[in-house]
C-alpha cells in the first residue's frame, strides 16, 4: 500500500515540485503503529485480501457485494463509452472517472436516498448509485444543455464546473436541514485541486460553525491537471480538517469498501449532529484530466502503471473469486449487461436531439424580464426572416 | 528573421519570452501554465527555459492568484498572471476590483500596480459552461483599471508587451477562438499605442467598429458588403478601456453610419457606451442611429446553440442594411 508520508513530502525542494516522483511513485511504508497518526484505512488490499480496520469494518452479504462489483463495472463501461463517443465527435469533451470508480460507488453506496449529493463534473458513479439516468449526464458534454436533470428527483445536484462552489452550496443545505430538524446528511464531492480554492476553505468554516451535517469527499486523484498535489499543499490533505475543528481520515480510495464503511460512519456522525467530517479518498485518475487533455506533457507512464497494480475493479474480483461470492455465471451476465449499457448510452446519445434556437431564452428568469421577450421576438422574427428567403 | 507567420497564440508565447528576457522582474504565474504550458500552450516551453521562479505553477486558487500579484507588485515585480478561462475569473474579481484597481489611488499615487491579467475570452470552440464568456463590460466598467484585447497575431505579440511595460493593471482577453489564425509579426516593428485603435480596412459608407474575436466577422461582412456594392470601414478598437473615441468619431464624420459588435450581452455592454458618446460627438454627423449587435441578454447557451447567439456575418449585415436604411 502506499501512503505519502509526511516525511517524503519535506524531502522535496522548497520551490517546486519536482521531486515528485520520489513521493508518488510508490514508496512502501511501514504500518504506522496503533494511536499514531490515522493511516490510510484500507479493508481490502491490492491483491484482493480482506484485512481488519479496527474503527472501520463492515459485514457485507456477498449479495451486496456482488452489487459493488457490478456498480462499478456498469460505471467503468460508461465512462468508456462516454470517452468513445467524443473520439468519434457525439460529445465536445468528457472527463473521465477512469480510477476513482471505487471512491465513487462505495460513498456513493453509504448514502441514504434523503442525503442530498454535490458533485464537480466527474461523479459518474455516484449519479449512477443516485438512479440519474447516464444519458442525462452527457447533455451538458455535448453541448445541447447545462444540466440535464431535475437535481431535485435524486436528490443529486447539478454538475458544477468551476472549482470549490459546491462545497458551499452542500455547507448551506445542510445548515437547511439541521434548521429543519431532519436526520438527512449532504455529501459534497471536489478534488484536491479545489482544496486550494477560497470557496472550499470557507465551506470548512461555515460547516463547522455551524456544525452542519455535510460530508466533504475529497477524491485526491493526485492531479489538477498538470499540477500534482504538492502545488496545491504541504500536509496530507485529509490533515487540513483539524484545523478547522472537525475530524479528516484518508481513505484508500482504490478500495471500496473501506470507501463505503469510512463514508457511512462520516454520514452517521453528521446525522447525529456532531457536524462535518472531510474524508479523503486517496486514489487516481488514470486517463487524461479531461478528453482536451494530454498526460504525457507532464506525468510518466511508470506512475499510472504502479497505479494499475492497485485497480479498484480487480480488487474486489480477486476477493469475489477467493470467497465464491460470486460464479462463472455472474460475470457473465455482467458481462452482457455491460454490453447492453453500452449501445443503450450510444443510441441515446446520437439521437439525442438538439435544443431548438429559442432555448437561448428559456428560462432566463423565474418571473419573466421585459428585455428577454424584446429579445426573443427579435431573435423570432430574424430566424423568420430566413425561412421566408428559403421558401422563395 | 524580424517577420515571421505566427498563430495568436504563438505570438503570445513569444512575447511573453521577450518580456521574461528584458526584465527580470517580470513574473508568469497560473494554473499549469508551467511544465504543461498553459492549456492553450500560450506559456509553453517557458517555464523550461526561465525556471520555476519565474514561471510559476500556482495553487488552483484565483484569488490567490491575484492578490499574491499585488503583493508581488508591491515588492516591485511585474508580475503577469494567467486566468485559464473567462468563466474562472470571478473568484478573482473580489481581488482585481476592490484592491488592484484601487491601489494606485488609495496610495495617493505612491504605489505602482504593474499587474496583467490574461483572460482567454469568448466562444466559438464548443466549449461547456464558463468557457466561452465575454465578461469585458465588467471589468472596464472598474475605474483603475484598463482592458485590451489583440485581434490578430501582430497586435497580440506587442500589445501584450506594452502591458507588461504598463504600471497600471491592465486585464488583457485574449480572443480564444483566434488563437489559432496565423498572422504576421514584425519583431522590429514601431508598434501603434496600446489604447490606440486600428482601421482594419477603410471604406466610405459605414463604420463596424469591433474588438478581439469579432474584428474578423466584420472583415469578412465587409467584403461581403462590398459585392453588394457597398464601402464598409472596419474599426478595430483594442482598447476597451480607454476607448480610442478620437477615431471612432473621425470615421463616423466620414461615414455618417455606425453599427458596434461585440459578442458581449448588448444590455449595458460596451456598445452602449460607444453608442452614447458617439451620439453626443457626431449628433449632427450621424445618418441613423448607433446599432450594436452582440450577445442576448441569456447566459451563454450551451454549445449546440452558439452558432445562433454568436453575432454572425449574417447578423453583422443585417445591421448594415437597416442602418443604412434610414
Ligand atoms: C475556478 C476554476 N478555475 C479553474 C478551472 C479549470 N479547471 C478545471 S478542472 C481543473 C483541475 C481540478 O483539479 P481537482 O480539483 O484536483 O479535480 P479533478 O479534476 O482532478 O477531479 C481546473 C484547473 C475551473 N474549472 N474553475
Amino acid at each position: 500500500m502506499t501512503v505519502e508520508s509526511t516525511a517524503a513530502r519535506k524531502t522535496t525542494r522548497r520551490s517546486s515540485g519536482a521531486k515528485r516522483t520520489t513521493s508518488a511513485a510508490g514508496a512502501k511504508k511501514a504500518p504506522a503503529a496503533q494511536g499514531a497518526e490515522p493511516e490510510l484505512v484500507q479493508l481490502l488490499t491490492p491483491e484482493g485480501e480482506r484485512v481488519q480496520h479496527p474503527d472501520y469494518d463492515i459485514d457485507l452479504s456477498a449479495e451486496e457485494l456482488r452489487g459493488l462489483y457490478r456498480d462499478m463495472v456498469l460505471t467503468r463501461r460508461f465512462d468508456a463509452e462516454a470517452t468513445s463517443l467524443q473520439r468519434q465527435g457525439e460529445l465536445g469533451l468528457w472527463a473521465s472517472l477512469l480510477g476513482q470508480e471505487a471512491a465513487q460507488i462505495g460513498s456513493g453506496r453509504a448514502l441514504r436516498d434523503d442525503d442530498y449529493v454535490f458533485p464537480t463534473y466527474r461523479e459518474h458513479g455516484v449519479a449512477w448509485v443516485r438512479g440519474v439516468d447516464p444519458t442525462n449526464l452527457l447533455g451538458m458534454f455535448r453541448g445541447v444543455n447545462h444540466g440535464g436533470w431535475d437535481p431535485n428527483s435524486n436528490n443529486f445536484h447539478l454538475y458544477t464546473i468551476v472549482i470549490g462552489s459546491q462545497t458551499l452550496h452542500a455547507t448551506g443545505y445542510a445548515m437547511g436541514i439541521a434548521k429543519d430538524g431532519a436526520d438527512s446528511a449532504v455529501i459534497a464531492y471536489f478534488g484536491d485541486g479545489a482544496s486550494s480554492q477560497g470557496d472550499v476553505n470557507e465551506a470548512f468554516t461555515f460547516s463547522a460553525v455551524y456544525n452542519a451535517p455535510v460530508v466533504f469527499f475529497c477524491q485526491n486523484n493526485q492531479w489538477a491537471i498538470s499540477e500534482p498535489t504538492e502545488k496545491q499543499t504541504r500536509v496530507p490533505l485529509y490533515q487540513r480538517a483539524r484545523g478547522f475543528g472537525f475530524p479528516g481520515v484518508r481513505v484508500d480510495g482504490n478500495d471500496v469498501l473501506a470507501c463505503l464503511a469510512v463514508t457511512r460512519s462520516a454520514l452517521e456522525r453528521a446525522r447525529r449532529g456532531e457536524g462535518p467530517t472531510l474524508v479523503e479518498a486517496f486514489t487516481y485518475r488514470m486517463g487524461a484530466h479531461t478528453t482536451s487533455d494530454d498526460p504525457t506533457k507532464y506525468r510518466r507512464d511508470e506512475e499510472r502503471e504502479a497505479w494499475e497494480a492497485k485497480d479498484p475493479i480487480l480488487r474486489l474480483k480477486a476477493y469475489l473469486e477467493r470467497e465464491g461470492h460470486a460464479d462463472e455465471a455472474f460475470f457473465e451476465a455482467l458481462e452482457a449487461e455491460s454490453e447492453a449499457l453500452g449501445k443503450r448510452v450510444r443510441e441515446g446519445v446520437r439521437t439525442m436531439p438538439d435544443p431548438d434556437d429559442m432555448a437561448i431564452f428559456e428560462n432566463v428568469y423565474a418571473d419573466g424580464h421585459a428585455l428577454v421577450d424584446e429579445e426573443r421576438a427579435q431573435f423570432a422574427a430574424y430566424q423568420a426572416s430566413f425561412a421566408d428567403g428559403e421558401v422563395k | 528573421m524580424a517577420v515571421q507567420k505566427l498563430p495568436l497564440a504563438k505570438a503570445l508565447n513569444e512575447s511573453l519570452r521577450k518580456a521574461l528576457e528584458t526584465d527580470p522582474k517580470v513574473l508568469i504565474m497560473g494554473e499549469d501554465v508551467g511544465k504543461l504550458g498553459g492549456v492553450f500552450r500560450v506559456t509553453d516551453g517557458l517555464q523550461k527555459d526561465f525556471g520555476e521562479d519565474r514561471v510559476i505553477d500556482s495553487p488552483l486558487a484565483e484569488s490567490g492568484i491575484v492578490g499574491t500579484a499585488i503583493g508581488l507588485a508591491l515588492r516591485g515585480y511585474r508580475p503577469v498572471v494567467e486566468i485559464q478561462f473567462d468563466g474562472f475569473v470571478f473568484p478573482a474579481y473580489d481581488q482585481i476590483v476592490t484592491q488592484l484597481a484601487k491601489m494606485h489611488a488609495r496610495a495617493l499615487g505612491k504605489v505602482k500596480m504593474p499587474v496583467v491579467i490574461r483572460i482567454p475570452y469568448g466562444g466559438g470552440i464548443g466549449a461547456v459552461e464558463h468557457h466561452s464568456e465575454s465578461p469585458e463590460a465588467l471589468f472596464a466598467h472598474v475605474a483603475g483599471l484598463k482592458v485590451v484585447s489583440p485581434s490578430n497575431s501582430s497586435d497580440a505579440y506587442w500589445m501584450l508587451q506594452q502591458a507588461i511595460q504598463s504600471d497600471d493593471p491592465v486585464i488583457f482577453f485574449e480572443p480564444k477562438r483566434r488563437y489559432w489564425d496565423k498572422g504576421e509579426v514584425d519583431t522590429e516593428a514601431i508598434p501603434g499605442e496600446l489604447h490606440k485603435a486600428r482601421v482594419a480596412r477603410e471604406g466610405s459608407d459605414l463604420t463596424l467598429a469591433a474588438y478581439g474575436p469579432m474584428v474578423k466577422v466584420c472583415l469578412e461582412a465587409a467584403a461581403a458588403a462590398e459585392e453588394e456594392g457597398k464601402s464598409i470601414e472596419v474599426l478595430d478598437l483594442r482598447s476597451m478601456s480607454p476607448i480610442d473615441f478620437d477615431s471612432i468619431q473621425r470615421s463616423v464624420e466620414k461615414t455618417r453610419h455606425l453599427v458596434v459588435v461585440h459578442e458581449a450581452p448588448v444590455f449595458y455592454g460596451s456598445g452602449a457606451e460607444i453608442a452614447a458618446r458617439i451620439t453626443e460627438r457626431c449628433f449632427y454627423h450621424l445618418e441613423a442611429p448607433v446599432l450594436r449587435v452582440g450577445g442576448y441578454h441569456a447566459p451563454y447557451p450551451p454549445a449546440r446553440l452558439e452558432e445562433e447567439y454568436l453575432p454572425g456575418l449574417d447578423r453583422v449585415l443585417d445591421a448594415v442594411d437597416r442602418s443604412l436604411a434610414y
